[in-house]
């Protein structure tokens, strides 16, 4: 695979649509919802950290992401002003990606520097740990949404752009 | 072959060790019979006994820890983790209490007891003790032995052992920490935890990172530069000397992580029957490369070929590895 390299800096320095916090917050709590309610486990595990609201700062993305698992619930926000937050988690797309789709140790992540976190410790902890064992696929969530005639385009577009990028866009199989 | 006994904190870590090639997987309740208890991590009583199903079917078994000491008039909550990782077809429970060890050796005879490191059984006679009176089928042996110790250890006892050969290493005499207490007020022999989370802050203070357990400033490094987890025996601390005046480093010991691959073939002289990976506190993917590392590590010695060197140091605290206490290169 590639090495993923960062998201274009013009991302951040584009001005941002007004409504674009407000399109991006319906989107993705409406994705969150969807993930939740076929992975409970999730929230199970989370425990009474569900509770905790976390800051999910993507440094190379052009907004900052709030996510409270607890009201299935994930608001945008300009990076202007840095919203309320009991835990936060920064770094690159790439490592977010790659230890989503278990491709990467997020503790190795963190050790090598290559993602932060501050706030709850262990609300972060436990999301990890949560989400760790969900072993979720992005492609696939978006792909399964019942309804939309684009799953197979989707599919193999998401596995041409991660050969392309690098990024990790799926769950890595494991091979016995 | 040597048998390999791999980490696993939640269920899909348990498959991965399994798919990647693990002889035995070890994991633990949720709660804090185990030594690893953390946020988000660990077994259900349906999770175990579904990771027990899902690596028997796979030629894999299942040890589960309950390696912490019970507290007194509370230890019901252990007595029922023995019975229900009997319940759910472990393979073998690990056991660092005595008394609970009698326990599950009286009221399971047929369950078989392994002695867990937190035991800190170091000589032929502790270990002896244990098996003649208890029953105990294997003992994991404190990070503190030599090879040749371990050599002799094996050649006055009739149990197997096994020793880690990767991962987390801790100072002190296996179990008998009290750093994590005296900083946060709880033990992980008690209640599971070294350092835990609930008392880690991270925060960046005039243009550096700070990281602090309990309060207490653990570690701290120029914005951008890696941050270790503030594990109060593994901190950078600075101190003033005799003379006044201040010196910076680690106190007790350097954030480095065990790697004993290049003394697999020396251990398997020594008569180790099982190598450990430490790590239930990790992910699936660091459990999946460990595992595939290490299994090509115990099958090239099997057939006398040459240790890989190396593979793993990415994963390691602070990206540098030691072989710790096994060559004792200071003596």
């Amino acid at each position: 695979m590639t090495e993923p390299h960062p998201l274009p800096p013009l991302l951040r320095r584009l001005p941002i649509p007004p409504l674009a916090p407000q399109a991006a917050s319906l989107a993705l709590t409406a994705f969150l919802r969807r993930i939740a309610r076929r992975n409970p486990a999730i929230l199970a595990r989370l425990g009474p950290h569900e509770r905790a609201r976390f800051l999910i700062d993507v440094t190379d993305g052009p907004l900052l992401l709030v996510m409270e698992p607890g009201r299935r619930r994930i608001t945008a926000h300009p990076r202007a002003a840095t919203p309320a937050h009991d835990a936060a988690i920064r770094g690159r797309l790439a490592p977010f990606l790659s230890m989503l789709h278990g491709i990467e140790d997020g503790d190795a992540l963190f050790f090598q520097g290559d993602l932060q976190i501050s706030g709850d410790t262990a609300a972060v902890l436990a999301l990890r740990n949560a989400l760790d064992c969900a072993e979720l696929d992005l492609t696939e969530e978006l792909a399964a949404i019942p309804g939309q005639p684009l799953s197979r385009w989707l599919r193999r577009a998401s596995g041409l752009a991660e050969r392309r990028s690098g990024y990790a866009l799926s769950r890595q199989e494991m091979l016995p | 072959m040597m048998e390999l006994v791999c980490p696993a904190g939640t269920p899909a870590a348990l498959r991965a060790a399994v798919d990647a090639g693990a002889h035995t997987v070890y994991c633990g309740f949720a709660d804090e019979t185990n030594a690893r208890n953390f946020p988000g991590l660990n077994f259900s009583r349906e999770e175990l006994a579904e990771g027990v199903a899902y690596a028997g079917a796979r030629g894999a078994k299942v040890l589960v820890a309950i390696n912490t000491f019970p507290r007194a008039g509370d230890q019901a909550l252990w007595h029922r983790a023995v019975a229900d990782a009997r319940q759910a077809g472990a393979h073998a429970v690990i056991l660092a209490d005595l008394g609970l060890i009698a326990h599950a050796a009286e009221t399971h005879p047929d369950l078989r007891l392994h002695l867990s490191v937190q035991a800190a059984a170091a000589n032929p006679d502790a270990i002896n003790f244990y098996a003649e009176t208890f029953g105990i089928r294997r003992v994991v042996l404190p990070r503190v032995l030599s090879v040749e110790e371990i050599t002799a250890i094996n050649r006055q006892i009739d149990i197997e052992t096994e020793v880690f050969v990767f991962g987390g290493l801790c100072v002190m005499a296996e179990g008998r920490c009290s750093l994590s207490s005296y900083a946060t007020g709880l033990s992980p022999n008690m209640n599971g935890v070294c350092s835990p989370a609930s008392h880690v802050a991270y925060s960046e203070v005039a243009g550096n990172n700070e990281a602090r357990l309990g309060g207490f400033l653990i570690h701290r490094t120029p914005k951008g530069a890696p941050l270790p987890y503030p594990t109060l025996c593994k901190g950078c601390f600075t101190s003033p000397s005799g003379g006044g005046q201040a010196q910076t480093g680690h106190i007790f010991e350097d954030p480095v992580s065990l790697d004993a691959t290049e003394l697999i073939p020396k251990l398997q002289a020594a008569g180790v029957r099982a190598l450990k990976i430490e790590g239930r506190q990790r992910s699936r993917a660091y459990v999946a490369q460990v595992v595939r590392a290490f299994r090509a590590a115990v099958e090239a010695a099997e057939v006398g070929e040459p240790m890989p060197a190396g593979l793993l140091s990415k994963l390691t605290e602070g990206q540098a590895a030691t072989t710790g206490a096994y060559a004792k290169t200071w003596r």
